[in-house]
């Protein structure tokens, strides 16, 4: 709009100009942006095109002198109402101004599409299972046991109190090496059916006290089926010292178990059968999908058979004490645990087909990312 | 194994719990109890039991009542057989001659003769309880040779008298000797094999299945009932030899009750009367007596409380197990104990109990009977040290850095078929064979992880997963018979594409990428100069699993550490790969010789860098080793870095016309390298830069570079 031409200098013209002016800028509404806020600053006090800088150059530059000193005055009045709208803010201040998706054009991004990643490998269910095992034995004291797959008969049976022609071995079907036949059976060669006889090579190594947690993988002449694979893992473990009680067991994979699965579990002993420890006992945790109500994965017993354990023979203290005579069975005393990896791994992330550990199918593994 | 939870009531005259807390007694003392299923009004329930191997006294009825018996504190009905005495009667003529040529084997034979019986299908309690077992009726005769042993555990067996020639003989089968088993197979004997005999065959493979000439037959009359007890692993041995597992067998290789024979024959002979005919004669009952000395009569054991205390440990209620506890729990098992001292029993051991030898037994069982659940959970203290096996730091960075790359974690079988092991083991020859190998494409013990790789590759390109990225750490092994090795290792492989998004475009996998992963690795370890090196002369030839020329060795301190490359087209393809798949190993052992890198921090410069880059253009021969020694030889203290920014070869499909309009002759490439100056004291002068880039320009012409406008 542009700026009127002033009839004369008179001061009821003037006056009657600066008021049509300050009634203009009356008529604009009160900003409620910052936005409206700035576009009504620019639009009056704006250095080069404002309408006050307009009125300045239409009318002060060309005023004569008598008149200048009545313009000036009537100027700085116009000046400080427009500064006072300015300030007039409404109750809550000022809303930031709204950045319109269509009108900022490129400058804007689409922040929901994703987002750029280099995705990570994802842990192996059974590595991470078995080192969260470990971890939790760690933090007990336990030393990390490691020993060789193939191992002889004497440190995967004979030494564990499994005589030669005992029944109990038929329960750890044994794929054997080639050529052991001329051997005497002690040191015929086979895939190692449990991570126990790192318990024996361990202690011949070592008096006590021992505290050691054994992680590996083991094999047996097993059929495979959806729960049961001839290759396999397990986590054992072995605490021996001149005080070593079935209490203590116990109380140990309490523990453990609280550690693992959440200090509400409960744990459960019953007599078991193991050649090497006396007397042994078989774990159950109370179910840690139905905290023991019975559902469809403890079969609704409530409860999850988990590990088996006990006391380690004294007749398995006797082998070692042939390497280590500190194994006296009649002053030393000690228990072993040992656990499938698998089984807890399957029952942790629901997996209900045990080959797919084995598989390296991409679409399983990605899914522990 | 199936129990009738009435059946043993009928032991338990005194028991008033219902059956599903008489299961849980039980499953809580070990004497498990897997499934409860109800047998309908009156008949009460069907046990599904597990009985662990070393409780063959508790695989049967009376075994189970008196574990109950035990648990509750009750009385155990006792077992006799009216009308039978007990052993030989000195009156009677023996009515048939039994000889004991196998004393070593056998280490007791009865024999009763019953005379005039009629075979006929079984009636009343056998019937009822058979029925609710789903055991299958036979004949009253062979059902009640195995009604005893559901009953008492203690298999026994029926012949017929007018098949049997002369004396009973126990002994030793000859060698070639046949015998036609009931399961009608005939068997050729092994001379360890002990047989019942007569005096001119073979009657039966002793303590593992009866002969099929002497079986009983509708028209038998006459029956001989024999219940022994036989050397466990003369059985064990036996069954094994002949791939015959039955239910005398499982129990006699486990230890049978030694005094149970006669009582057994009394229970079989009863039932079979109960049709008719007659006993001829007493019991004829030939004792061992070194046997009997090792079972029935083995010497009484001490058994200490102190020692109870130390092993057992604190119980719920604080007081630990007391010492009436213990003598009332084991007499309830029928152990006899007799006070010696104020803090030991002598304690004699039954019969049917031969797991028991040592005082640790009977801890076990008074833990056991007392109950699991009544023990306290305490915590041991502990004062040694926590050590770790030297490589599991090595091996959890290797595998965190190829986790962080993005290679996911796989576990492959231990074996592969002997075809594998020839083209991967490492050195021709030493692959290990199994015995027994679970199929023949795990004949062999894996010389290499990569056979189990291409399988997990292949296995996921066969799903139509395409983009594969995978690492195996595990043990590989070789040797011989005599001796077994085992290394740790690491397999990578490689296919498809990386991940892709709106942001950035697909991009296959190629070479470099199993190379940065090998890097990454290496990295991680204090490995000093590391050479790539492609596998021709001086190298030698590339294994037949790798392309001869996209491939490389990896040599760290003087080993190769590490083979990766492409996978020749022919092997992919006759493993029906479809796509480019790049595979590798890491030789773990090797890498783990070297320690881990450990980081020490330089002081920083506070002075700019300054970049330069060199545009240049080579011949293919010259490699970028041989561009990185020229500029790393030329000892520039202020050289702060240098490395390819840009490589352009043209490529394979690359039209001759296309590299002629880039300025690029055949055979030719060219380069951008990147070199980065800076002084840790000052900033650097005009003329220092400019002599430095001169001598950089005059070290690559030397190599026969050419630098471009």
């Amino acid at each position: 709009m542009q700026i009127p031409l002033l009839a004369d200098w008179s001061e009821a013209s003037l006056a009657q100009a600066f008021a049509a002016l300050t009634a203009e800028a009356d008529s604009a509404p009160p900003p409620r942006t910052e936005e409206e806020r700035e576009n009504f600053r620019l639009h009056w006090l704006g250095r080069k095109q404002g309408r006050l800088k307009l009125v300045s150059e239409a009318w002060l530059k060309s005023a004569p002198n008598e008149a200048k000193r009545e313009l000036g005055k009537r100027f700085n009045l116009l000046k400080e109402h427009i500064l006072a709208r300015l300030e007039d803010l409404p109750a809550g201040g000022l809303e930031p101004a709204a950045a319109s998706f269509a009108a900022a054009g490129e400058a804007a991004i689409d922040v929901t599409l994703p987002g750029t990643r280099k995705r990570p490998g994802a842990e192996h269910p059974l590595i991470k299972t078995m080192n969260e095992i470990v971890a939790v034995f760690e933090a007990m004291g336990y030393s990390i046991g490691i020993g060789p797959e193939v191992e002889t008969d004497y440190y995967n049976f004979e030494s564990l109190n499994f005589p030669p022609n005992h029944p109990a071995r038929d329960t750890q079907d044994t794929l054997v090496i080639a050529g052991q036949e001329t051997k005497p059976l002690r040191e015929r060669l086979l895939m190692r059916t449990h991570t126990s006889p790192v318990q024996m090579r361990t202690m011949e190594r070592q008096p006590p006290p021992v505290r050691i947690v054994i992680p590996g993988k083991v094999h047996r002449n097993d059929a495979a089926d959806a729960t049961h694979s001839p290759i396999f893992h397990q986590v054992e473990g072995l605490c021996v010292d001149d005080n070593i009680t079935f209490s203590d067991l116990k109380g140990t994979l309490d523990h453990a178990m609280k550690a693992l699965f959440g200090s509400s579990v409960k744990t459960r002993f019953f007599p078991s059968f193991f050649p090497f420890t006396e007397p042994s006992a078989d774990v159950q945790i109370s179910c840690i999908f139905c905290g023991g109500a019975g559902c469809k994965k403890c079969k609704q017993s409530g409860w999850i058979e988990l590990l088996g354990c006990g006391m380690v023979d004294p007749a398995v203290f006797a082998f070692a004490a042939r390497e280590q005579p500190a194994y006296d069975p009649s002053r030393i005393s000690g228990f072993a645990f040992g656990m499938g990896v698998e089984r807890i791994a399957m029952m942790k992330y629901g997996i209900t087909d045990i080959g797919q550990f084995y598989s390296g199918d991409m679409r399983f593994l990605e899914q522990f990312l | 194994m199936k129990v009738l939870s009435n059946w043993l009531r009928s032991y338990l005259p005194g028991l008033t719990a219902g059956d599903r807390e008489l299961a849980e007694a039980l499953t809580l003392r070990g004497i498990a109890v897997e499934g409860i299923f109800d047998l309908g009004p009156g008949n009460g329930h069907l046990f599904e039991m597990d009985i662990t191997t070393n409780r063959v006294d508790a695989m049967n009825h009376y075994g189970i009542a008196r574990e109950a018996a035990a648990i509750y504190g009750l009385p155990l009905a006792p077992l006799a057989a009216a009308g039978f005495a007990a052993g030989n009667s000195p009156s009677a003529k023996p009515p048939i001659e039994v000889r004991m040529e196998a004393p070593d084997l056998c280490g007791r034979f009865t024999a009763r003769v019953l005379k005039n019986v009629q075979i006929q299908p079984s009636t009343g309690e056998v019937r009822e309880r058979f029925a609710l077992l789903e055991q299958k009726p036979i004949s009253n005769a062979v059902d009640a040779t195995n009604y005893v042993t559901l009953a008492i555990g203690h298999p026994t067996h029926a012949f017929d008298l007018d098949k049997v020639e002369g004396a009973i003989v126990l002994r030793r089968a000859r060698q070639g000797e046949k015998l036609k088993t009931l399961d009608g197979v005939e068997r050729v004997l092994d001379p360890e094999d002990l047989v019942v005999a007569d005096e001119r065959k073979a009657l039966a493979l002793a303590g593992v299945m009866g002969g099929w000439e002497t079986m009983i037959a509708p028209e038998t009359k006459n029956v001989l009932v024999e219940a022994a007890w036989f050397d466990p692993l003369s059985i064990r041995r036996s069954s094994k030899r002949h791939g015959l597992h039955t239910d005398a067998s499982h129990r006699f290789e486990r230890g049978a009750d030694f005094n149970a024979p006669p009582l057994a024959s009394a229970f079989v002979s009863q039932l079979l009367l109960l049709a008719g005919g007659g006993v001829e004669g007493g019991l004829v009952d030939v004792i061992v007596p070194a046997a009997a000395a090792r079972t029935a009569g083995r010497p009484r054991i001490a058994l200490r409380h102190r020692e109870v205390r130390r092993i057992l440990g604190a119980t719920e209620d604080g007081r630990g197990v007391d010492w009436e506890s213990s003598r009332r729990l084991l007499q309830a098992l029928g152990c006899g104990l007799e006070e010696a001292g104020s803090d030991a029993y002598s304690v004699s051991l039954p019969s049917w109990r031969l797991d028991l030898e040592r005082e640790i037994d009977l801890i076990e069982e008074i833990a056991r009977v007392y109950g699991y659940d009544r023990f306290a959970n305490t915590l041991p203290v502990f004062s040694g040290a926590v050590v770790s096996p030297p490589d599991r730091a090595k091996q959890a960075e290797v595998r965190r850095g190829l986790l962080a790359l993005g290679w996911s974690e796989a576990v492959s079988s231990s074996f592969c078929s002997a075809a594998d092991a020839a083209v991967f083991a490492p050195q021709p020859g030493t692959a290990v064979a199994m015995g027994n190998p679970l199929s023949e494409e795990a004949g062999m013990l894996r010389p290499s992880l990569l056979p189990g790789m291409l399988a997990m590759l292949a296995n996921n390109l066969n799903r139509n997963v395409s983009d594969v990225q995978l690492f195996e750490i595990g043990t590989c092994f070789s040797g011989a018979p005599a001796r077994v090795n085992e290394r740790p290792a690491l397999a990578l492989g490689l296919s498809g594409a990386s991940d892709a998004g709106p942001h950035l475009p697909l991009r296959a996998f190629d070479f470099y990428d199993i190379k940065g992963a090998v890097e990454e690795i290496l990295d991680r370890f204090a490995a000093g100069p590391v050479f790539f090196e492609p596998f021709s002369g001086a190298a030698g030839l590339a294994p037949s699993w790798l392309h001869p020329l996209r491939s490389a060795r990896v040599v760290a301190a003087g080993e190769t550490v590490a083979c990766f490359g492409e996978l020749p087209p022919a092997e992919a393809q006759q493993r029906k790969l479809r796509q480019a798949v790049f595979v590798g190993e890491v030789y773990l052992d090797r890498l783990y010789r070297l320690p881990l890198r450990h980081p020490i921090a330089r002081e920083l410069s506070r002075y700019q860098a300054v970049r330069r880059d060199f545009s240049f253009v080579f011949p293919t021969a010259v490699r970028w080793q041989q561009i990185a020694e020229a500029i790393g030889g030329l000892d520039i203290a202020d050289l702060a870095g240098f490395a390819p920014r840009e490589i352009f070869r043209g490529g394979r499909a690359q039209k001759a016309e296309a590299k002629a309009a880039a300025g690029l002759p055949a055979g030719h490439y060219s380069i951008l390298i990147g070199v980065a100056f800076q002084s840790p004291s000052r900033t650097l002068r005009d003329e220092e830069l400019q002599s430095y880039s001169q001598s950089i320009v005059a070290a690559l012409e030397a190599i026969g570079g050419k630098q471009r406008a």
